[in-house]
């Protein structure tokens, strides 16, 4: 009786390592077609003009510099507005507003616009701020871009926050500390590496976001540095090139999904460097 | 209680018909209850009596929680510090904590003690050098801990973060030094330092301390309160509550007949 059990049992747990294994093996093929389909078509195009020209008109030579500046200028204007209103917000949620009513109703509405679709967010800033200036711009690029960081951070505020024991805000009040600094010197700094890791995860995220972009800061075919206008960056000139007949714009359009992975990648590393590391302190 | 055979005694809190609520759930009844100066006092009764509720009011942790409440008197330095104007940071430098599982903060064992201090007083640095090496020689860590005062707090061990956490409370020189079940989450050895550090420590501090470990409120304690559901049922002076209960309810709890 006990070995038919048994047996029963062993080959139960057979069958659902080969459910678990496929559904891994699945998974990971897309995302090894996907990264070697990138490797292999942009690695081709890869050269130092890339870095050094202006994307070109048809027909000639030309790399992606104005959007490779554009695309920095963006994303990092936008994590530098959204990151400091996620932090604040989650400490919020996390500190002050847990059981209040005015939590419960934010809490819940970040979890919308943490699921929204982010061309949503491209129309609504479209309508806010690009249909009342009367132009595309930098700026409503950084806005909408930002738009999609604060409610990630927010996240990773909240939750790493949570994650520190009640026992440690005790022990800090414990001393005479008020609340203020309770945070800030201590529950902060305790999650300060999930935190960083949610940052660097949400630039990860826009730095691939097209449609956020299509809306409001458009493209541009020249070197600008004018965020009152519309300026070039990677996601939305990859949509242009890769769209076009022109073979030259679409092989351009592989190398910079080739950067765009790259950094992805590298942010995707670095976070879980950072977020492993603070295990050991 | 016969308090004639030993030296005269100074009373450091006073606690009278004191009543605590959790919501509606009643959790203390009428304690009325003297702790000693530089004496240590252990609060003993099984899970769930009100021990370790009574030993945070002494610095109103319960004001952290809003559904909590305490009705009464408790006096230190003559004063009720459950009154309203009583600023809760103040009472809390002189009232210290540790409590059952060690918390040290993020951050280096010399800034986990010059946090504290720097919440009630404006040091020079060579003042908070000072500062932080007589409470890690007071705590019994300063040999084991001199060398690497930049080093994380949390890359003690946990005996030494308990005594580390001590260094933390005393650092701001309370003059009641609570803690809670310090040792339950220690090994014997490290339960053992602790204790011998306790004997020491009350030379300069009022210590009340709560503990599961009955041994261990015989071992340190100079007085001993018995609780059970929620209220007071004796208090005395420890080796008469140990040897010669007046409850006998006292007696089956401390003989082990439950608990």
């Amino acid at each position: 009786m006990a070995t038919k059990l048994s047996t029963w049992r062993k080959i139960k747990n057979r069958m659902a390592l080969t459910l678990a294994f496929l559904a891994m093996s699945f998974g990971l093929f897309w995302l090894f077609w996907i990264l070697f389909t990138t490797l292999d078509l942009g690695i081709a195009s890869l050269s130092p003009k890339l870095f050094t020209q202006m994307t070109p008109p048809p027909g000639s030579e030309g790399g992606l510099l104005n959007a490779i500046v554009g695309s920095l200028l963006l994303v990092s204007l936008g994590t530098l507005l959204g990151t400091p209103i996620g932090i604040l917000a989650g400490i919020y949620l996390a500190e002050y507003g847990k059981h209040t009513w005015l939590g419960r109703v934010t809490q819940f509405l970040n979890d919308i616009l943490l699921s929204a679709p982010s061309i949503v967010i491209g129309l609504f800033v479209y309508a806010i701020y690009v249909a009342q200036a009367g132009h595309f711009s930098g700026y409503s690029g950084v806005i909408a871009l930002a738009m999609l960081v604060i409610p990630v951070v927010i996240r990773a505020t909240e939750n790493m926050l949570l994650l520190v024991p009640n026992t440690m805000r005790e022990a800090a009040f414990a001393l005479g500390a008020p609340k203020w600094k309770v945070i800030a010197k201590v529950t902060l700094r305790a999650s300060l590496a999930g935190i960083l890791t949610g940052v660097l995860l949400a630039i990860a995220r826009i730095s691939g976001e097209t449609a956020p972009l299509l809306f409001t800061a458009l493209s541009n075919q020249f070197w600008t540095l004018n965020m009152n206008g519309p300026i070039a960056n990677l996601p939305v000139t990859i949509f242009k090139f890769a769209m076009s007949p022109y073979k030259d714009w679409q092989q351009l359009a592989w190398s910079a999904v080739f950067l765009i992975t790259m950094g992805v990648l590298a942010l995707n590393i670095i976070a879980r460097v950072i977020f492993r590391s603070s295990k050991h302190t | 209680m016969d308090t004639s055979s030993l030296p005269v005694l100074t009373t450091q809190i006073s606690i009278r018909k004191f009543d605590f609520y959790y919501g509606k759930y009643h959790a203390l009844r009428n304690i009325n209850l003297d702790v000693y100066s530089r004496k240590i006092t252990s609060f003993i009764g099984p899970s769930g009596c009100g021990k370790s509720t009574l030993l945070r009011t002494l610095n109103r942790m319960y004001d952290l929680y809003p559904d909590q409440r305490a009705v009464g008197e408790i006096l230190l330095d003559g004063r009720n510090i459950l009154d309203r104007g009583v600023s809760v940071n103040e009472l809390r430098a002189k009232v210290g904590m540790v409590f059952q599982k060690p918390t040290p903060f993020p951050m280096s064992i010399y800034e986990n003690i010059a946090f504290g201090v720097r919440l009630h007083e404006q040091l020079s640095r060579v003042e908070m050098d000072d500062r932080v090496e007589w409470a890690l020689r007071k705590a019994a860590l300063w040999d084991e801990a001199k060398d690497k005062l930049q080093y994380s707090g949390m890359s003690l061990s946990g005996g030494q973060q308990q005594r580390l956490c001590i260094a933390r409370g005393i650092a701001v020189k309370p003059e009641v030094l609570l803690l809670d079940e310090p040792t339950s989450a220690l090994d014997p050895i490290s339960t053992m330092r602790i204790e011998e550090l306790l004997n020491e420590l009350k030379e300069d501090f009022t210590i009340v301390i709560v503990t599961h470990n009955m041994q261990q409120a015989a071992r340190v304690s100079d007085f001993t309160a018995y609780m059970y559901l929620g209220e007071l049922i004796e208090f005395g002076i420890t080796d008469e509550v140990f040897v010669k209960p007046k409850m006998k309810a006292t007696e089956d709890y401390i003989t082990g007949r439950f608990g």
